[in-house]
């Protein structure tokens, strides 16, 4: 399926979408139930961090899958599944400023300058609201191709950020943080190998003639 | 079982044995007891750190189920008279059984209300006879990784679980070793058979599954201080004003509350226990 009919790609963004709302939903859900065990708000705020960095992850997947199974098709579902990043990272930031904090501004700026993984997550959430911000078609327009990728490009540090706050929270045992950042790493690993490809290809053919010999 | 000695003295009339242990009986009340409202058994037992099952705080109770608690022996060693073996039916009746409701800080920032079942850790400390030139008591947990998933890899901590207090800390009435909980026996997964509580310092001071008490002249190793030595010290008195580096710890979120409370300095126990400190820098000495 290198190639989907439009229409088939509208049909699928709803049942992507719903999936997507999924963890919200189970949340909510077990929390109507008292299903959130004893500490529900710690569940919360683990949970909604988790799927902010999984969501990050996956939309900065969508490229290299795309590439690798020429499905083009995939990119249609990039924006969708960013904004979930935002979305769940959203979720997350006011489970911090409202079931932690309880709107204690004070607190919190104290909390951002001393606490490095509360630096570190605030980062990655600032990252996040300019691509937020300029996901929409006319904004892409507004700033043009070149320069709307080029911000974009912000979403590795958010990525980055989001897990150096999950390592740093982290008391013992580093083996689920290392985890999303290996993914992670694999991610920028890919990227850098393709930028090189693309250097080395876009070079005149003297040159990597002269390269070669 | 094993344990048919000790059940024999202690079992209600009734002879019940729940699933979750057996009812322990003849249990006195102690002064030393709060009477704020207690945490839930099922909040104690299902929001837990137990390391040595899982990092995870909701999984202990599960993977902790079939822990073997008979037989069980505790090694009195170090700086003693004698050394020697105590079995476990033999320590739950060196003293009479106290309910000590007490609150639990844990360092992460939240607390509870317990009811623990047992006796001062002084009673022990006297039975075991420490030569005077013991200056600290050490603990450690068992070592026992077929039954403990995660004391197979070296990546969580560093095993087994060592703990340690000053002797006159140790000393002090409000220390205890605890065997049970909720009037039953305590649960695996809350450190059975025999564990620490000493509750104006933070949960983690209170080892579990102890199998050896010994009695030295310089501070002991003790488990959270190796792993990070800027984040726990080997005190860990509950301290407001003394921040976790990490993380405040000026506020806590007591289970089954909403809103978070302010933290009391020794976890409220400051009256009983604050001279203890008299003239230590408790900024530096956390």
């Amino acid at each position: 399926m290198k190639q989907l009919p439009e229409k088939y790609v509208r049909l699928l963004k709803l049942p992507v979408f719903v999936a997507c709302l999924g963890p919200a939903f189970v949340l909510t859900w077990k929390g109507f139930h008292h299903l959130l065990g004893a500490n529900p708000i710690d569940v919360i705020t683990r949970t909604t961090g988790r799927w902010t960095l999984t969501f990050l992850l996956i939309t900065l997947s969508v490229t290299p899958v795309r590439r690798i199974t020429t499905m083009a098709w995939l990119i249609r579902f990039r924006r969708m599944l960013g904004l979930f990043a935002f979305f769940y990272g959203s979720l997350h930031l006011m489970t911090y400023v409202w079931l932690d904090k309880f709107f204690d501004v004070h607190e919190m700026l104290h909390d951002i300058a001393k606490r490095r993984f509360i630096t570190a997550g605030m980062t990655a959430f600032v990252l996040m609201l300019p691509l937020a911000l300029t996901s929409t078609t006319g904004w892409i327009r507004r700033l043009g191709g070149k320069r709307w990728q080029k911000l974009h490009r912000l979403i590795y540090f958010s990525a980055a950020a989001g897990v150096v706050h999950f390592i740093w929270l982290v008391k013992a045992d580093l083996r689920r943080p290392l985890t999303y950042g290996a993914v992670l790493l694999l991610l920028i690993v890919y990227r850098v190998f393709l930028w090189i490809r693309g250097r080395l290809n876009s070079r005149p053919a003297a040159v990597q003639e002269a390269v070669r010999t | 079982m094993a344990g048919g000695y000790y059940l024999r003295n202690h079992l209600d009339g009734g002879d019940t044995v729940q699933a979750g242990g057996a009812k322990l009986s003849g249990i006195v009340k102690s002064p030393f007891s709060t009477n704020e409202t207690q945490t839930s058994l099922q909040d104690i037992t299902n929001y837990n750190n137990y390391y040595e099952f899982s990092t995870d705080k909701y999984e202990p109770n599960g993977l902790s189920k079939n822990f073997r608690t008979r037989p069980w022996t505790v090694a009195i060693d170090g700086m003693v008279k004698k050394r020697k073996k105590l079995d476990i039916d033999t320590i739950m009746k060196l003293a009479p059984l106290e309910e000590r409701i007490y609150r639990m800080r844990c360092v992460e920032g939240w607390s509870m209300v317990i009811p623990w079942i047992g006796f001062p850790l002084n009673v022990l400390i006297k039975q075991a006879e420490p030569l005077a030139k013991a200056k600290y008591v050490a603990f450690e947990t068992i070592m026992a990784p077929d039954q403990m998933p995660n004391q197979r890899s070296r990546e969580v901590l560093d095993w087994p679980y060592v703990e340690g207090l000053r002797m006159d800390e140790a000393m002090h009435p409000l220390a205890i070793l605890a065997v049970g909980l909720y009037d039953d026996v305590l649960p695996p997964v809350d450190g059975a058979p025999l564990r620490l509580i000493v509750p104006w310092k933070y949960g983690f001071k209170g080892i579990k599954a102890i199998v050896k008490i010994s009695f030295t002249d310089s501070m002991p190793p003790t488990t959270w201080n190796k792993m990070a030595p800027n984040e726990y010290g080997f005190y860990s008195n509950v301290n407001p004003q003394k921040d976790h580096p990490r993380w405040s710890q000026a506020m806590e979120r007591r289970i089954g509350e909403f809103r978070k409370r302010p933290t009391l300095m020794f976890n409220g126990y400051g009256d009983q226990v604050a001279s203890l400190y008299t003239g230590m820098d408790l900024q530096k000495n956390y």
